[in-house]
């Protein structure tokens, strides 16, 4: 693991990935509503194939490579579910997350992605400074 | 073709996130913490996503479909209102309380399965609550 070659490959992956679904589908990469087309929408076998892709994609990398930070130890339930409702609840209500409107979105330039990232970004910060 | 793409796209942004190490929250908590003891890497993960995918972009703009599809099915919404301001705040909170966002909280299913468990179980109610909540209101 490196601190400058790895997140310059895995950006410059997520961002490839991005593109080649755009130019061949013609949609944006959003996880938190590709999440929410598999569960509620009529239409799931494509939903299902990426969020199945991402977990199998992710999870393999994480289990073939040395990672160089540990995860955190196992973190309290009540921490994660207030975190995943918060998480859940919110990237539906502000219609995108990291990856819609953070890397999609910026990539189009568009405003309400823009200005999405900068407030999610500036109350994730806050949020971190007040718990430590 | 289609499913094979979406199928691929899921790998590749999976492995992505992964080598980016944006999976692991003690990365992306570390990220946040820019009054403590700061980790960039995440600037480097972004800064590159999204300069490939302004070039993705401009190919776009040069098309008149996409390869597989008949139309481009890319967002048009531009107003800002309370419900994408809230939203972001949100999520925000919640990104900063676990260092989870939905990608990364979904594959902590393979890599942290005791955590990923409870995120994304909380994760489906939080976006189930706003699924019912738009259907309910907007009867």
């Amino acid at each position: 693991m490196d601190t400058i070659f790895n997140p310059l490959a895995g950006g410059l992956l997520i961002g490839l990935t991005a593109t080649i679904y755009l130019l061949a589908i013609g949609k944006v990469i959003g996880i938190s509503g590709i999440l929410s087309q598999l569960l509620f929408n009529k239409e799931r076998f494509l939903p299902f194939l990426f969020i199945a892709g991402l977990i199998v994609g992710g999870g393999a990398y994480g289990i073939l490579t040395e990672k160089t930070v540990a995860f955190p130890e196992t973190r309290s339930p009540i921490l994660l579910i207030v975190s995943g409702l918060l998480v859940g609840y919110g990237t539906r209500l502000g219609g995108g997350c990291t990856s819609g409107h953070g890397v999609c979105g910026i990539s189009r330039l568009s405003p309400r992605s823009i200005i999405a990232t900068l407030i999610f970004m500036a109350a994730a910060i806050i949020t971190v400074a007040v718990l430590n | 073709m289609y499913a094979i793409v979406t199928l691929a796209a899921g790998l590749l942004f999976g492995l992505g996130l992964a080598f980016s190490e944006m999976t692991n929250p003690t990365v992306v908590l570390g990220f946040l913490d820019i009054f403590g003891e700061w980790n960039p890497s995440l600037i480097i993960v972004m800064a590159s996503a999204i300069t490939v995918g302004m070039i993705g972009y401009a190919v776009k703009r040069k098309r008149m479909a996409p390869m597989l599809a008949s139309k481009w099915q890319v967002p048009t919404l531009r107003h800002i209102d309370s419900k994408l301001i809230i939203g972001s705040s949100l999520f925000g909170i919640g990104w900063g309380i676990s260092g989870y966002c939905p990608g990364p909280g979904l594959t902590a299913l393979v890599n942290n399965p005791s955590e990923g468990f409870y995120f994304v179980a909380a994760l489906i109610v939080g976006s189930g609550l706003h699924y019912f909540q738009t259907r309910i209101t907007q009867k």
